[in-house]
């Protein structure tokens, strides 16, 4: 009796200090992201100071309309969505070893076809199962989209990063062409599909702007972190990634396993690209580029593909994305100051990363 | 020899220390170098062999010690800074790079600024080689080169500065009978011109051999020395003796008992390879027209000089390759079109021997690479989700079994020393209720006893009715356990024959080509 309570206790124990060592990592992965951000913020402070602009100002500019103000705030929170749904197919992707650099276009594949398909449904279909359908149909168009460079991969050994990025260049003037020609609304002088009613927009929470495709991108990098650690399915993805010989070797079915990195990985761009249309954008014009899927690799990367990170990672960019906007405003300097920025903040990340492995190594 | 030891010590390393965690690799170790002798290091897997080398080469920085050479003290913070020092490694895993071609790889390691010295290096290249009596084309690509080969280059790329220290790791596992041979003279001629040689084996008889000094290792501490005077004045039978209680301890087991039982006259044919052929680059197929039978419990050695295509027949086998023509039957049925994972669940097991390359993932635990081929299955995986308790219970059965020496199960696989690795590999491999298992060169790289561990489970194995084709280096491997042997040569096998005593002159005319199958 006593040696099962002894036992217990152990378990207990090993259990408690699993846990410490879980938070003193999240507790060093938040200070190695601290870090660089300072970093970015004294060159681009001495870079405003060149241009003549308070940096102090400017910064709080960034912190008071991206962060501590309502509508700031609220704009921060929408941009999220469609990231963090870029980010758990990117969570998919990059430990399985493929570089799915077409996020891109998937993201506009996806979305050209749902931002036709949202205004011809929503007057016959209700909230829940439009908005399933459009989820489903912008997962399932970039999908099919990725199959080009899935199959490519899988039976010809084509290299994935030059296929998914060229590709995207095709598919936003594919998208374009199925805009001004087949999808245009005929009501309006510019080519654009037609629009999604607010009243047919997915719900709201908190009696703000912020849509549930919030709460749709955070189940999904959760549900992705869960996925790759505890499932069959996921230990095979970072078996492909860590070794594909060893793949090969233990039986399993390369073929199959690429196309579903590929599908899934996509399939969560075309969903951010569905969230986004059906919460905030309703409508797709030609030429649409957003150009957010660039943006979150390095995110991903330094956030090691850990879902905490990810989210702190991503709520750190649309921060300074949203404040930035408003504070260039202000300052009367252009926009690309926010882009500027960005670049400083990955640029010191990756820094640190680099001095965090370093140090690492020499103990 | 009153002469040599009066030269200054090459290396002197005092008092070497080296701690990993949970392992002592290195404990206060005392080792002089001399210019003109070949020093041979013998231990076990696991001894500290590889730590040792790995802080003469720079790799590894030493916990406590001092490193002298030529009588100044030094330290070596990379590899880089042990070449520019003279002293070389030629190490038993392959450093080359696989994607270039052989004179690229002998001129990365060469710092002649902007331009690349093609042409110095081709004559040099052409000089070592000729030193080596080898032939080495420098515009094959390393990658196509099969591993024998591969190190004849890591050879001449150790050699390339005309080093002070020559330190070889295993040299002679994959070289031909004439190549150890010609490495010998090589070695004799360095240490001639004042070299030191570090030779590190656990063959016993190699060691003796080539070696003027032999130091024995156990668990990380120098157990033992035979100096010179000791080599030439003893009778070898004393030494070896007394050798293998240093490097075993008390017990010394290192002869193999005879393994091979008779297989039963009327036992099935169940496993019958036919007319196998894959078609190659080269001039001669990879595998041509390979055809044989085997019988339940019978264990097939397939001996031959390395790239003759054993390797391609153990992947073909496995169902890792493609086979341009011919059948892999068993029990009657056809497997020829199944996949690796349909083969394996019909009891087909291929114990590859690129540990690192295919046979594990280095950074995942030894438990998961215990599970590699059964992931997703009950009980170790239930609706898809893992159940790490279950398998870590396996995996600690196993690593009790095959005693694997590691802290825990929990460990990544990369941490283990050669042989460990090895024992994890098979663990895993047997334990999958196997009805065809094919092993490729299971004991390469294993201490003596370790290997006498796996031929006796290999044999274990067949006497419980698994049909075993055995492919190997090694002749003595062969003979003592396999109940019939063929030959490869240029993707060609041999009709197998009984094996019987006095067999290995012939078997070693058809590795060598020198009479035709």
């Amino acid at each position: 009796m006593s040696a099962l309570h002894d036992e217990t206790t152990v378990v207990a124990a090993e259990r408690v200090s699993a846990i410490e060592g879980r938070l003193t990592r999240i507790g060093r992965s938040m200070a190695t992201a601290m870090i660089p951000v300072i970093g970015a913020f004294v060159i681009g402070g001495l870079l405003l100071a060149v241009l003549g602009r308070n940096p102090f100002s400017f910064y709080g500019n960034v912190i008071h309309h991206g962060l501590i103000g309502s509508l700031g705030r609220q704009e921060t929170l929408i941009r999220m969505a469609p990231l963090l749904l870029i980010a758990a197919g990117l969570m998919i992707a990059f430990p399985a070893g493929i570089w799915n650099l077409g996020t891109d276009g998937q993201y506009v594949m996806g979305g050209v076809i749902v931002a036709d398909l949202g205004p011809e449904l929503a007057p016959h279909f209700s909230g829940f199962v439009l908005f399933t359908t459009l989820f489903v149909v912008g997962f399932a168009v970039a999908a099919i989209w990725s199959l080009i460079p899935a199959i490519l991969k899988a039976w010809y050994g084509i290299n994935e990063i030059i296929s998914t990025l060229m590709l995207t260049f095709i598919g936003l003037r594919f998208s374009a062409f199925l805009v001004k020609e087949y999808f245009y609304d005929r009501e309006t002088t510019v080519p654009q599909t037609r629009v999604l009613a607010v009243a047919d927009r997915l719900p709201r929470m908190f009696s703000s702007r912020v849509h549930i495709g919030l709460v749709v991108g955070f189940v999904a990098v959760i549900a992705v972190h869960f996925m790759m650690r505890n499932t069959a399915f996921g230990l095979r993805l970072r078996i492909v990634g860590m070794n594909p010989k060893a793949a090969i070797h233990a039986g399993m079915n390369m073929k199959a396993l690429t196309l579903a990195i590929f599908t899934l990985s996509a399939g969560f761009a075309g969903l951010a690209a569905a969230v986004n249309i059906a919460g905030v954008d309703g409508v797709v014009r030609a030429e649409w580029n957003p150009a957010v899927g660039l943006l979150v690799v390095p995110l991903v990367f330094l956030a090691r593909f850990h879902a905490a990170s990810v989210i702190a990672f991503i709520a750190a960019f649309a921060v300074f994305q949203v404040g930035g906007e408003s504070a260039s405003r202000k300052a009367d300097i252009p926009n690309f100051m926010v882009l500027f920025m960005v670049g400083l903040l990955l640029v010191f990340m990756a820094l640190g990363e680099y001095m965090q492995l370093r140090s690492s190594r020499k103990h | 020899m009153v002469l040599a030891n009066e030269l200054t010590p090459s290396v002197e390393l005092i008092g070497i220390t080296k701690t990993y965690p949970g392992v002592v690799a290195n404990s206060d170790i005392h080792l002089t170098l001399r210019p003109g002798e070949v020093h041979s290091l013998l231990g076990e897997n696991g001894a500290g062999k590889s730590t040792l080398i790995g802080i003469l080469s720079g790799m590894v920085q030493p916990d406590a010690g001092e490193i002298r050479i030529k009588g100044e003290t030094v330290r070596i913070n990379s590899p880089r800074d042990a070449l520019e020092r003279g002293i070389g490694t030629v190490y038993q895993h392959s450093l080359l790079v696989p994607t270039l071609t052989v004179l690229d790889n002998l001129l990365l390691g060469v710092d002649q600024g902007w331009k690349l010295g093609r042409d110095a290096a081709k004559a040099r290249l052409q000089e070592v080689s000729t030193l080596l009596d080898v032939e080495i084309d420098p515009s094959s690509v390393v990658g196509d080169l099969a591993l024998g080969q591969r190190q004849q280059v890591e050879i001449v790329r150790a050699l390339w500065r005309g080093e002070g220290v020559l330190i070889l790791d295993e040299p002679t596992s994959m070289l031909t009978p004439q190549g150890a041979e010609k490495l010998v003279q090589v070695v004799r001629r360095l240490v001639s011109n004042g070299l030191a040689v570090v030779f590190i084996t656990h063959k016993l008889n190699e060691a003796l051999d080539l070696g003027d000094r032999v130091t024995v290792l156990r668990r990380g501490k120098i157990v033992g020395e035979v100096t010179p005077a000791e080599l030439q004045n003893r009778s070898r039978a004393q030494i070896t003796d007394e050798v293998l209680k240093m490097i075993f301890g008390e017990k010394s087991d290192a002869s193999y008992a005879a393994f091979a039982s008779q297989v039963s006259e009327t036992a099935d044919e169940t496993f019958r390879v036919d007319h196998l052929s894959v078609e190659g680059s080269g001039p001669h197929p990879v595998l041509d027209n390979v055809s044989f039978t085997l019988k339940r419990g019978e264990i097939l050695g397939i001996a031959g000089i390395d790239g003759n295509g054993q390797k391609e027949l153990a992947e073909v086998l496995a169902g890792q390759r493609h086979a341009d023509s011919g059948e892999i039957i068993l029990d009657d049925q056809s497997i020829q079109n199944l996949s690796i994972a349909a083969r394996q669940a019909k009891g087909i097991r291929y114990v590859t021997d690129d540990r690192h390359g295919e046979g594990t993932v280095g950074p995942l635990s030894i438990a998961l690479n215990i599970v590699l081929k059964r992931v997703g299955e009950v009980p170790f995986w239930r609706w898809s989700l893992v159940r790490h308790s279950s398998i870590r219970e396996f995996a600690r059965k196993l690593i009790h079994d095959h005693d694997v020496r590691a802290p825990h199960e929990e460990v990544a696989i990369s941490t283990l020393s050669g042989g460990n690795m090895q024992k994890v590999i098979l663990a895993r491999e047997l334990a999958l209720e196997p009805r065809v298992v094919v092993y490729n060169k299971p004991t390469y790289g294993l201490d003596a006893r370790t290997t006498s561990l796996v031929l006796a489970s290999i044999a274990d194995q067949a006497k419980a009715g698994v049909t075993t084709v055995f492919i190997s280096t090694e002749l003595s491997e062969i003979v003592s356990i396999c109940h019939r042997v063929a030959v490869m040569y240029r993707g060609k096998l041999s009709e197998p024959i009984m094996v019987r005593s006095g067999i290995e002159l012939k078997l070693g005319a058809l590795m060598t080509g020198s009479t035709t199958l």
